[in-house]
């Protein structure tokens, strides 16, 4: 095995991530609890941010200072901190009006 | 008094607006002005006082800068800058003639440019001589004293009115509220129109001031608004000056298509007025057709001589050609040709302008309007309907003098004639008083046309002066009488002398003025009352144009002198009938006051004036008489005898009425004719040697014949109004027969067309193919509900394959096909 026996470097990020990325997808894929769902697009954003941490290496770039790729994972975390907020603000009325967070009971405003 | 001269336009612009400002205030304030409006008589009195006083006081500066009767030798210069321009005075000898001559003094000026186009403008203007300066005393004083008169005479309309001439249709009479400041209001702006009319210096101003005193006539004469025959009346009034009206247009668009301006006089030496055209300075002030008249009937002959030319002209060449042939075009001398080119547009702009005259100055045929004016109140009868408005007409044709050639002088001779005959006789049977008074107006104003239609300026001008005087107090008079007793009839009349001793003398006096009572010159000094002298310079100038045209002469001579007779004799009829004798009606006699001081005092100022006015003693003491200043305002070129050209007729210069062979049997005349009069009325009224009753019976087809006015009302009812309905009513049936069966049946098809274009095109076409897009658009959207299911977790599934099989097909593209 090879890849274990490597230094760490970008492969082994990229895997993580892949690793985060798919755990989350399926976390959403199969929860039925909201708070489930969202902690699956935690995971989902952070396996992006992965990539985004590990494309930012310094092999890949020149002499310029090239920041791009930690700014973009300090932007997602923001994001995700805020979308987390407003998300729970909605599943905690949502339990409020429904006294459950079942999303397949949130079905009200089905065509 | 001459350093106020240059002042003399804004003095007299300022005596023309007072009684506008009054008219405005009552207007705008009569509410204001105490119960009914009752300051209204104040504020419009003092505004003609002023005006009097304004007036006045310009004749005393023009007569001190312009003495009459002197001879003006200074040529005034031109006051380069100074925006009034003086027309030059001239005392000049005409070497052609031989004859001395005097230009009258004449004062013009510019006051606002109206409109300004190519080469001409329409301005306010004005024109100041002495007949200006005469008809703004006369105009301010009468109305003075009628402004006084109204306010006594109009003291019922201060309350609530019954007025038991208008009935409703139930029977009741109609009660309204008073319109005491709406009378006076109506005197304000008629005075304002009035001397607007006297002072305008182009024809058109006096065309729109002509228009205005027309419209406060229409309002006095309607004033009674609720009486059937008082709105009839008013508009009768209208209509009729509106035929008139009509034919001055026609003049005044004649002046302006060929002379290009509205002007009398000149305001600067290169825009000469319409006088300056006609009787040029060049041509000795001899009336000659004008060279734009020449030019604008000669068209054809220009447009030949542009044509005929060897070459083509230039502008100026054919301008200096047509210049050199229009003496031959005038005078009709071009080979081959006699045509008097012009000749025949200066008539029809005199006889356009005197259509106007015909009109307002009720002359024959249009003088059926004028009896029936007098529903007004008494005082607009005394004011608007003899004294000042009615003469207009001669104050206009007066004043248009210089462009009548002697074909339209006999026309203005002839409906004279035939107006004062007319009238005189009517007058003779009438018995409500104001008609007599009014039959009487139109014949004194038939009097004044054919003074001026036989060459008599001054003779006609002077007897418009005096007739307002008397005219005015006569209608006074009788406005009184009518006050005290309440009744137009003089059959219910008859010994008032008794009752009202004030209002019967002073109207005896005003029918000896109108008589023409006076001593002829047996001691080298005539004495008289005004009317005496007016009529007898009347007389005189129709004696001397019958000795130069016999066959015309007769005729008006004969129709003045019987006329004379006449006129002594219906008013002294109307005197006795209504003054003399035993009351006739007892009831209507104890009621019978004199009335009260407001009402008599105009009285007795106009009886002084009615006496006084023409006095040529004045000159003695170095005062204008009225006489020397109207004769002042003589215009300039009438000094010499004027033969006509398609007419054989010659018109006499005036002072040939002056010669002794001419006064000495005309004073005779004169004074047999009134005495006669008098003498006829006294035996038939007052000593009752001879009864009337059975003259009646004797000339009885005569009678009726006056008495039903010779028919005038009810032929013009037959032609005209009949004629007219008939028309109207024939082309009404064509418009519903023909036009409106015509238009129901293109609307018809109309309605055809639109509703199958609804039902075809609108509802399956249109309607049809939105109504099967919006289906279609439902039916799409209502499948891809289904795709919708809501479920979270079948979303993120699905967006995972569909990504997973994106990213194989790419793959499978980028790694396979695309190598």
């Amino acid at each position: 095995m090879s890849f274990l026996c490597e230094p760490i470097g970008l492969s082994h990020y990229l895997a993580v991530g892949a690793f985060l990325f798919v755990t989350g997808i399926v976390c959403m894929a199969t929860k039925r609890n909201a708070l489930g769902i969202l902690m699956g697009i935690e995971l989902v954003l952070n396996g992006a941010i992965l990539n985004f941490v590990g494309f930012a290496s310094p092999y890949f770039r020149d002499e310029n200072l090239g920041l791009d790729g930690h700014m973009i994972a300090l932007f997602v975390i923001v994001l995700a901190a805020a979308e987390a907020a407003v998300a729970l603000a909605i599943a905690l009325n949502f339990y409020n009006n429904h006294a459950t967070i079942d999303v397949d009971r949130a079905n009200e405003l089905k065509g | 008094m001459e350093v106020f001269l240059p002042y003399l336009p804004s003095l007299l612009a300022a005596a023309v607006l007072l009684p506008l400002v009054s008219f405005c205030v009552i207007l705008l304030f009569a509410m204001q002005l105490g119960r009914r409006g009752k300051g209204a008589a104040a504020v419009a009195t003092i505004a003609i006082l002023a005006s009097t006083v304004l007036s006045f006081f310009s004749a005393a500066v023009w007569f001190s800068a312009n003495p009459p009767g002197a001879v003006h030798h200074v040529a005034e210069t031109e006051d380069a800058g100074h925006e009034d321009a003086h027309a030059a005075e001239a005392h000049a000898t005409d070497e052609h003639h031989g004859i001395p001559h005097e230009v009258p003094p004449v004062l013009v000026g510019e006051g606002y440019t109206l409109a300004r186009f190519a080469g001409a403008e329409v301005t306010i203007n004005y024109y100041i001589d002495a007949l200006t300066i005469v008809m703004f005393c006369l105009v301010t004083f009468i109305a003075t004293c009628i402004h006084f008169y109204s306010t006594g005479y109009m003291h019922d309309e201060l309350h609530d009115v019954v007025d038991h001439e208008a009935l409703l249709a139930n029977g009741d009479s109609v009660e309204r509220p008073g319109r005491f400041a709406r009378f006076f209001q109506a005197l304000s702006l008629f005075c304002f129109s009035m001397l607007g009319l006297v002072i305008s210096g182009n024809f058109l101003m006096t065309f729109v001031f002509w228009e205005l005193v027309g419209l406060c006539s229409w309002f006095l004469i309607g004033f009674y608004v609720e009486r059937q025959s008082a709105s009839t009346a008013a508009n009768k009034a209208f209509i009729v000056n509106r035929v008139g009206d009509f034919g001055m247009l026609i003049g005044l668009m004649t002046l302006w298509a060929s002379l290009g301006t509205f002007n009398y006089g000149e305001l600067s030496a290169d825009s000469p007025g319409v006088f300056q055209q006609v009787r040029s300075e060049k041509n000795a002030y001899q009336l000659q057709v004008p060279d734009g008249m020449v030019q604008l009937s000669a068209a054809s002959r220009i447009e030949e001589l542009a044509l005929t030319a060897s070459e083509p002209l230039s502008r100026e060449q054919l301008s200096k050609e047509v210049a050199a042939a229009i003496p031959a075009w005038r005078n009709g001398t071009t080979e081959g040709d006699t045509t008097r080119y012009g000749y025949t547009l200066l008539i029809i702009a005199g006889i356009g302008i005197f259509c106007g005259c015909v009109g307002k100055s009720a002359q024959f045929p249009l003088h059926v309007w004028l009896p029936d004016a007098m529903e007004g109140p008494t005082p607009v009868s005394a004011l608007v309907h003899s004294a000042t408005m009615v003469a207009a007409g001669v104050f206009l044709v007066a004043r248009s003098y210089p462009i009548f050639l002697p074909e339209v002088l006999l026309t203005i001779a002839v409906v004279g004639c035939i107006t004062l005959f007319l009238g005189a006789t009517i007058a003779m049977v009438a018995t409500d008083i104001k008609r007599v008074l009014a039959y009487s107006t139109v014949s004194q104003l038939g009097y004044m046309m054919l003074a001026l239609g036989v060459g008599g300026w001054a003779a006609g001008v002077m007897h418009l002066v005096t007739h307002a005087c008397f005219k005015s107090l006569l209608f006074l008079c009788s406005g009184s009488v009518i006050h005290a007793v309440h009744t137009n009839e003089m059959p219910q009349m008859g010994g008032l002398l008794r009752k009202m001793p004030w209002t019967a003398y002073t109207m005896l006096i005003g029918c000896l003025a109108i008589a023409g009572i006076g001593l002829p010159s047996i001691f080298g000094l005539s004495i008289g009352l005004s009317g005496y002298y007016s009529k007898d310079a009347i007389l005189e100038q129709i004696y001397a144009f019958r000795m130069m045209n016999p066959a015309w002469g007769n005729v008006f001579f004969a129709a003045a002198a019987g006329g004379a007779t006449l006129t002594a004799f219906y008013m002294f009829r109307m005197w006795y009938l209504t003054f003399a004798g035993e009351p006739r009606s007892a009831k209507k006699f104890e009621h019978a006051h004199e009335s009260p001081r407001v009402m008599v005092v105009p009285l007795v100022l106009l009886a002084i004036l009615a006496v006084v006015v023409a006095w040529p003693i004045y000159g003695w003491v170095g005062l204008p008489t009225l006489a020397s200043s109207v004769e002042e305002a003589r215009p300039a070129g009438i000094w010499q005898d004027m033969p006509g050209v398609y007419l054989n007729v010659t018109m006499p210069e005036e002072s040939k009425g002056h010669a002794p062979e001419v006064k000495g049997p005309v004073g005779l005349i004169a004074f047999g004719a009134a005495i006669g009069g008098i003498l006829l009325a006294s035996v038939f009224y007052l000593w009752k040697s001879l009864d009337p009753e059975d003259v009646r019976r004797t000339f009885n087809p005569i009678y009726r014949l006056l008495v039903g006015k010779w028919f005038f009302d009810e032929i013009y009812q037959a032609v005209f109004v009949k004629g007219t309905l008939a028309i109207a009513s024939c082309i009404a049936m064509f418009d519903r027969r023909v036009i409106d069966a015509f238009l129901d049946c293109l609307a018809w098809l109309m309605v055809r067309i639109a509703r199958l274009s609804d039902t075809w095109l609108d509802r399956r076409g249109i309607d049809g193919l939105v109504n099967w897009c919006s289906l279609q658009t439902w039916r799409l959207g209502d499948r891809m509900r289904g795709l919708q299911t809501g479920g979270l977790r079948q979303y993120v599934m699905l967006i995972v394959v569909s990504t997973v099989a994106l990213f194989v097909l790419l793959s499978f593209w980028t790694y396979s096909l695309a190598r």
